[in-house]
């Protein structure tokens, strides 16, 4: 086992890699009432073609497969996980997101129980005819409940503007029709190649013994067997540089207008520091030009171009990234116009200087150290962040070495026309 | 040892509240102020918190007051509207760094009380009227809020079964305001009805981190100073009877349906069988081991949510599921089934024991983070009383089955709304 101390931070992180190839990490946290841990498969929405386990040929699997998984895993033969957690006093949980399903559990007591349960669910499917059919009036109710969100239609709107081939464009629980095709045999396909502990990461934080922590998971995996398993080969078609479509607009039953802009990246193929810089810099670019200390921002919502619900991210992962920019906006039309035209003005070097990113950098260190105080937070995102080969515990480092002439070059590089897009949702 | 408990001193004008713990990396203040919820001032305690966030005397703008907070390390600034009960709540909260985790030492909680200060005490005004262009802006602002929750049906549905259910009762008022009401305040009815707020509210001001008492007094006598006061306590509304249940459909163009129930427990937090209220709920929809997401969405398959929850101060219970628009009388027949269960005490020893574990692990989980530990604490403000933490829980582990279904019938279901599209629900 292996302990990296974070000294300014006050924090000690263990880590150790089993023989059967899943990363461990435990993060103790006294004081806390509370133990965390999150299990998580580097298999999200966007694996849909890849070599099934002991096949040689590429396989395409149905929409929505990998939330569908997610949801099975849940039900054994003998009745649902849920029941077992909430008799442990745990409650227990699941995302899939474009690149990650993660499983997880809190509980104030009897972590090592829940531990256990957590990884052995994990670790044994059961999947039969029946429970998979009962499945598809749930998550059709799940995706129905998407579709009347005009918040979530915009996102995927977005990103559907921009991608002409990535999965990445498709929504994450598929749709009822894509959903209809699965049956019992493609989730075991996809839970065999894509579940291997070589594939995974353990994520534990709380106020939990290191060591005998440590120890249960060794045992815990001694006892199963697994042999070593090759990395998995997933296929990505070719995506052009630009956009594939410059405009869309969404008629809803909504009363406010949204408006979300969205700049597709590109050399989306980085890891490690290399991505780490490129992520916090661009969204450094973005707080700088839009943050409510802008006066940017002041002029915007002055002008009643947008309101409290305006906001703006970047997220890059293997293989695509993006910056997403918008809300809701009485005036969807020039909203639009004010932040092509900002973005545009901004690769001149205009809203970035020296004295705003100094205080940007202040501001992201402050929030960093905040969300340290949450457990979800740090399992998330350092899992997150180790599947691309980054260090969540480098952030503070990272940002403290950004110059002005990084945050300038994110302008050049990301600003480009063919690249940008805008979809709005409006009233019918 | 008590699992987690504010040491209150009683200050002129408000009551400090100072909790102890190291387990944050930041410092946490809360400023709580609290006023019967009335259809005259509803929307001016909406909007009144937006107003003062948007900048001060010394800081005449957002970007001014913004970079400011930058500076702090990204202090983090949250205001909120709230009702409990028939009380709106304003709060102001201030997030910042405890300055050990940082190379620089900068005081960073006495700058936070300032900014506090800064904000409740020196707004930037107008002779006697806040700043008229922020108070344009922020009119704007709220008007485009209230017009949004509409367009998130779920939140619609929720909002609607209230406005129906309790049609004759403050209650019915949403804490953000009204759109009719946004159309009468200017700068200086607004800046009055502040003063009166500052005057008359009842104001509890939390304090939260690693953290010494006597430093914490010392800084709140230097930054806080009000006019002493006798705040307004309403009298217990939660004993509404009712007359005649009432079905509401309201047709929308909604792809799934939002089916909402309400009913009425008559307990209130502060009931002596408060905690087995809490328990029925846990038991009947509060958590995924309870009868309706077993039985309307595991079983039926009907749901991808069917959960319920409590109006703790209210003493309404809440249902709400989506579901396809044509599954209506199925959805809500077999949440009948579910209610008809509890009261008749059809549910096992081991449910029981497994719904106190959870409301134990959640409890426990709330008040690991700050500003769910004020929540918690405020709800012996909002009622009056002073149970602690260590009352709760012993409460819970000692309430048996039979109070439980004694509690069962107390609930009378009074409202069922269902939002779905013309004509297909059967």
């Amino acid at each position: 086992m292996e302990k990296i101390a974070f000294t300014q931070l006050k924090e000690e992180l263990f880590h150790e890699k089993m023989d059967n190839g899943l990363e461990v990490y435990i993060l103790p946290k006294a004081g806390f009432n509370k133990s965390f841990a999150t299990f998580t498969t580097n298999y999200g929405s966007v694996d849909n073609h890849f070599k099934p386990l002991n096949e040689t040929e590429f396989s395409k699997v149905p929409d929505g497969i990998a939330h569908f998984l997610e949801h099975k895993l849940f039900e054994k033969e003998d009745g649902d996980v849920f029941q077992q957690f909430s008799k442990q006093g745990a409650s227990a949980n699941a995302f899939t997101s474009f690149t990650r399903t993660a499983y997880l559990f809190s509980s104030t007591s009897d972590f090592n129980k829940n531990l256990t349960t957590l990884i052995d669910f994990v670790q044994d499917p059961y999947f039969s005819e029946k429970t998979v059919e009962k499945e598809k009036g749930i998550i059709g109710q799940e995706i129905n409940m998407y579709d009347d969100n005009s918040d979530w239609r915009l996102y995927f709107g977005t990103i559907a503007n921009m991608y002409h081939h990535h999965p990445v464009k498709i929504d994450i629980a598929g749709t009822v029709a894509s959903i209809a095709d699965i049956t019992k045999d493609m989730l075991y396909e996809c839970y065999n190649t894509f579940y291997h502990p070589s594939n995974m990461l353990l994520f534990v934080v709380g106020p939990v013994d290191v060591e005998g922590t440590m120890k249960l998971i060794r045992d815990n995996q001694a006892d199963k067997g697994y042999s070593e398993q090759p990395e998995v080969e997933r296929k990505f078609a070719d995506e052009p540089h630009t956009v594939s479509k410059k405009k869309e607009i969404l008629k809803m039953n909504v009363q406010t207008p949204k408006v979300m802009l969205g700049i597709k990246a590109i050399d989306v193929h980085q890891s490690g520091l290399q991505l780490l810089k490129r992520e916090l810099s661009t969204n450094i670019y973005l707080e700088m030009l839009f943050g409510k200390s802008s006066p940017l921002h002041e002029e915007l919502y002055g002008e009643g171009l947008i309101d409290q619900s305006f906001s703006y991210d970047y997220t890059q992962e293997q293989g695509f990234g993006f910056a997403l920019i918008g809300g809701d906006s009485a005036k969807p039309e020039e909203l639009t116009e004010s932040l092509f035209s900002i973005l545009q003005k901004s690769k001149t070097g205009f809203g970035l200087n020296e004295e705003g990113l100094q205080r940007t950098i202040k501001k992201k260190i402050g929030s960093f150290l905040r969300s340290l105080n949450s457990p979800e937070y740090i399992a998330n995102q350092f899992t997150r962040y180790a599947f691309n080969d980054m260090n969540l515990f480098d952030v503070v480092s990272v940002l403290e070495q950004l110059t002005i002439e990084d945050i300038r070059k994110v302008a050049g590089d990301l600003i480009v026309d063919e690249r940008m897009t805008v979809c709005q949702v409006l009233p019918k | 040892m008590s699992i987690a408990s504010d040491t209150i001193m009683e200050k002129s004008g408000y009551r400090l509240h100072v909790v102890r713990t190291d387990k944050y990396k930041t410092n946490t203040l809360v400023l709580k102020m609290k006023a019967p919820l009335t259809k005259e001032k509803v929307t001016y305690r909406a909007l009144v918190p937006y107003v003062l966030q948007s900048n001060t005397s010394k800081y005449p703008t957002t970007p001014e007051l913004r970079s400011y907070l930058d500076e702090l390390y990204g202090a983090g600034f949250y205001v909120d509207v709230a009702k409990k009960g028939e009380y709106q709540i304003v709060s102001f909260t201030i997030d910042i760094v405890n300055e050990k985790f940082l190379s620089d030492s900068t005081p960073l909680l006495e700058k936070a009380f300032g900014l506090l200060s800064e904000v409740i005490f020196h707004p930037k005004k107008n002779g006697e009227a806040f700043d008229p262009k922020t108070v344009t802006n922020e009119i704007r602002s709220l008007k485009q809020r209230l017009q949004s929750i509409s367009d998130d049906k779920m939140r619609y549905s929720a909002t609607r079964l209230v406005e129906e259910m309790c049609k004759t009762e403050p209650y019915a008022l949403e804490a953000s305001g009204n759109l009719e009401d946004l159309k009468t305040i200017t700068p200086e009815s607004l800046f009055t009805y502040y003063q009166k707020m500052l005057a008359e509210d009842e104001i509890d001001l939390y304090v939260i981190g690693d953290i010494n008492e006597s430093e914490v007094e010392a800084l709140a006598d230097k930054y806080v100073t009000l006019k002493a006061r006798v705040p307004v306590r309403l009298p217990r509304n939660t004993d509404k009877e009712v007359e005649k249940e009432k079905e509401v459909i309201e047709n929308s163009d909604v792809k799934q349906g939002k089916l909402n129930i309400g009913y009425r427990t008559h307990i209130a937090y502060g009931d002596p069988d408060y905690y087995a209220l809490q328990l029925f709920n846990g038991i009947f929809g509060g958590f995924s081991h309870s009868k309706l997401f077993i039985n309307v969405r595991e079983k039926a398959s009907l749901a991808y949510y069917a959960a319920s929850r409590l109006e703790s101060h209210k003493g309404l219970l809440m249902v709400m599921a989506g579901i396809e628009n044509a599954n209506y009388k199925q959805a809500l027949e077999i949440i009948h089934a579910q209610m008809n269960e509890m009261k008749q005490g059809n549910f096992s020893e081991a449910e029981l024991e497994q719904t106190k574990a959870v409301v134990r692990n959640q409890l426990l989980e709330t008040i690991d983070v700050s500003r769910g530990l004020v929540e918690i604490l405020y709800h012996n403000v909002i009622s009056g009383q002073n149970i602690s933490l260590d009352d709760w829980f012993a409460e819970t582990e000692r309430t048996t089955k039979e109070e439980i279904v004694a509690v069962g019938q107390k609930i009378q279901l009074d409202t069922i709304y269902f939002l779905t599209e013309a004509g297909v629900q059967e």
